[in-house]
């Protein structure tokens, strides 16, 4: 254990905390991730980037700041923005989740092409991957992807794909080799999303709004260099996204960020003058959150410095997403309750939606409840946890009905 | 720049813990327990070969030096086998008494004897750590009266290290005049408390040589604090590693019962909640050492989290074994009574908690 700040990270503290004194005004809310970035998020963006308080460690020549990686000055930086509330950037799918799959089995082309304008903002991706049919079951996806003259012709659907009305390309898990088995027929496929052929409904979920989409796809032609990895590799690059998808799902800074900003919310006087924060049924509550969220933190670190020295981390990684979504949801139910009447208040449509507190809060505390959800349901992550991560056994397969499959 | 431990570290924990397995097989623990003192002569002398005693005594004063992550590392390791040894309060807390507030003539004196393992010193905290009980004592002309109930790592000590509320600490010798021990067995056999009464005894030395007495003080409840949540953390994870073999093997209708999601998610449930507490246990004693301005709030969260988890995990865990967990031929309940003992001691998690919220200035102490 080794943590001690050296003159270059202390330098490095002052000069982030400079920085947002500076900046601040210039920062878009935090969050923010439902919509295309404005002009505002993605200046913010560049300003991260030219300064390396984003993609610090991906190389210069991906669009990167080409730190070399050092897990205090990542934690550095993500404090700094957490303890001011100010974002630290656009976290989408994209960012998230492909730049970090290309980093890791993507080729050099690929890397080139599509890592700094999507670090920027500039390219927001979205995510083919649960059907209808196949949900926890993924791999099960049956949309289809034919190989016809130096293309993929696509047929079938996706739903859940958020962000996919506002969204410039999608990575796609679709079945090209149908003759092969259910994982290894699958090919993981980068596409635009104008290409003709492609319709998205929205879905309206219970927030209101319509986060999320259902994808059609009749004969969308995508040409056949467009795959991540080879054909019938594609399980194995969900699989990688999906790496990414929970840890991003789980992030311990976004906890952090949410356990400050209800203790600003508790600082302020109520209505009788007094502060939340005085009163001990409040506090406490408050309190077993704070643990939690420090253990969250504490176990990112040593997550963190276990990728570095490239030590498979396991069970302390697969606990990752189940603990942080539900966690996530149990800060939102507090901020609901030191809200209360007042947080009641509901307009969830419209560009100031994203703005107004109670609204912000109500939407974070339903759509929480979609991430527990997505990403691999609680009860997925349980069984990953139980057998990949435990050694339990795997349930024996039930006899399917006779005319269901 | 890494968050982690060191080889050293590693090889020390599996040395120990290995050295316990050996040691402390469920007849002998069985044994060991009985009497409920929380010593046995045989396993403390043993602990002491392998570097204990003077775990994190200085050098030049005959111990190895190490810090309060290693402290917590061989904290996890007793929880873990549930040793019935001194450890907390006589090689922790005491220790750290001794360098926040005994003058060097005193730290001469007394640190090589603890390192020695000549000098066990039971420790009593009650009143500045939220401990329940008896906690009025006064120190008029140089003697000693009232009452400390609680006195942690008490049974078969040589000494008592007894708190002042103003933050001194003074040493008495077992069984000197004005002196009564009462050892209290607790539900947790490994590990007694004892209630001092006490009449005018004369100390044998007095702790007043930090300029701020109840910093220090605070300081070696949070060394106490942070040693309580490892032994938790490992008492924890002995159940659970035991809930999962025991579930990989034990058969129900045709059936591994680890394979009925049932079983299988209480499991899960249990590594989610304890897993993140590894890396918490090991922040909270590093920032002991190292991080001096979160120290006290890394402490208390960690002691108050470790409880809550612990709980859990104790019930889950006793809950897969089925009605075998439930009976005291597994004894599976000592890690479970470990647990219940580490919660209340050097107070519960709801006065952790308040003094994390001190700790960080949210609210006045």
């Amino acid at each position: 254990m080794d943590l001690t700040l050296t003159p270059k990270h202390r330098a490095l503290r002052d000069e982030v905390d400079a920085f947002i004194a500076a900046h601040r005004d210039a920062a878009p809310r935090p969050g923010g991730g439902r919509k295309r970035p404005d002009r505002k998020a993605l200046d913010w963006q560049a300003l991260l980037l030219e300064h390396g308080y984003f993609a610090r460690t991906i190389p210069r020549e991906y669009g990167g700041f080409g730190a070399p990686h050092d897990v205090i000055e990542l934690a550095i930086i993500a404090d700094a923005f957490s303890r001011a509330g100010i974002s630290p950037g656009i976290h989408n799918q994209g960012i998230s989740m492909l730049v970090p799959t290309l980093l890791e089995v993507g080729t050099e082309e690929q890397k080139r092409r599509w890592i700094g304008p999507t670090i920027r903002g500039e390219v927001i991706w979205c995510q083919g991957y649960s059907e209808p049919g196949s949900g926890s079951d993924l791999a099960a996806a049956q949309t289809r992807a034919a190989v016809e003259d130096g293309h993929f012709v696509i047929n079938g659907q996706k739903i859940w794909t958020s962000s996919a009305h506002f969204a410039d390309m999608m990575f796609l898990l679709c079945r090209t080799e149908p003759d092969k088995s259910k994982h290894a027929g699958l090919s993981y496929l980068l596409l635009p999303m104008n290409t003709p052929g492609i319709e998205v409904r929205p879905l309206r979920t219970m927030t209101g709004r319509a986060e999320f989409n259902e994808t059609f796809f009749t004969d969308v032609r995508v040409p056949v260099d467009q795959i991540v990895m080879g054909r019938g590799d594609g399980w194995h690059v969900a699989n990688v996204t999906l790496k990414y998808e929970r840890m991003l799902l789980g992030d311990p800074n976004k906890l952090q960020q949410r356990l400050e900003a209800i203790r600003r919310m508790m600082e302020q006087p109520g209505a009788d003058g007094a502060r939340l924060l005085d009163r001990a049924e409040w506090r406490d509550r408050l309190l077993r959150l704070q643990g939690e969220v420090i253990a969250a933190r504490n176990h990112n670190m040593r997550l963190l410095t276990e990728t570095a020295e490239g030590v498979d981390s396991g069970l302390g990684r697969f606990i990752v997403k189940y603990h942080g979504t539900m966690l996530g949801h149990r800060l939102a139910s507090l901020a609901l309750d030191v809200m209360g009447s007042t947080g009641l208040l509901y307009e969830p449509q419209g560009e100031v939606a994203e703005d107004d507190p109670a609204t912000t809060w109500q939407i974070d505390y339903m759509y929480d409840i979609g991430l527990i959800i997505g990403g691999g349901s609680s009860n997925i992550q349980k069984n990953i946890i139980g057998e990949r991560g435990l050694g339990l056994p795997r349930e024996p397969k039930a006899a399917v009905p006779a005319g269901r499959n | 720049m890494r968050f982690g431990l060191t080889e050293d570290q590693g090889l020390f924990g599996r040395s120990l813990r290995g050295f316990l397995a050996d040691r402390l097989p469920l007849d002998a623990l069985r044994r060991l327990a009985e009497p409920g003192t929380g010593f046995d002569a045989e396993l403390w002398r043993g602990l002491g070969e392998l570097g204990l005693h003077g775990l994190l005594v200085p050098e030049e004063h005959g111990g190895a030096g190490l810090g309060m992550l290693d402290a917590a590392l061989a904290a996890e390791a007793l929880g873990y086998h549930a040793a019935p040894a001194p450890f907390a309060a006589a090689l922790v807390m005491a220790v750290q008494a001794f360098r926040s507030a005994g003058d060097a003539e005193q730290q001469r004196q007394w640190l090589p004897r603890i390192a020695a393992g000549q000098a066990r010193i039971g420790l009593g905290f009650a009143g500045l750590a939220g401990q329940t009980g008896r906690a009025a004592l006064r120190l008029e002309g140089g003697r000693l009266s009232g009452a400390l109930d609680g006195l942690m790592d008490g049974g078969d000590a040589t000494h008592f290290l007894a708190y002042l509320p103003d933050g001194r600490a003074a040493l008495i010798e077992a069984g000197a005049p004005g002196v009564t021990a009462t050892l209290r067995r607790s539900v947790d056999r490994t590990r007694a408390l004892v209630d001092l009464d006490l009449a005018g005894a004369a100390p044998v030395a007095l702790l007043q040589s930090s300029n701020d007495p109840l910093a220090a003080a605070r300081r070696v409840r949070d060394a106490g604090r942070v040693v309580l949540a490892a032994d938790t953390l490992g008492a924890a994870q002995n159940m659970l590693d035991r809930a999962v073999a025991y579930a990989n093997e034990r058969v129900q209708f045709g059936r591994v019962i680890g394979s009925f999601q049932g079983v299988k998610y209480m499991c899960a449930d249990m590594a989610t909640m304890l897993e993140p507490c590894r890396a918490m246990v090991w922040y909270a004693a590093y920032a002991q050492d190292a991080v001096p301005e979160e120290a006290a709030m890394a402490a208390s969260h960690a002691k108050a989290h470790l409880a809550e988890v612990g709980r859990e995990v104790a019930r889950l865990a006793t809950e897969v074994h089925g009605g075998m967990g439930f009976t005291d031929l597994l004894g599976l309940h000592y890690q479970f009574k470990r647990i219940t003992f580490d919660r209340q001691a050097l107070g519960g998690p709801e006065r952790c908690r308040h003094d994390a919220a001190v700790a960080q200035g949210w609210i006045a102490a």
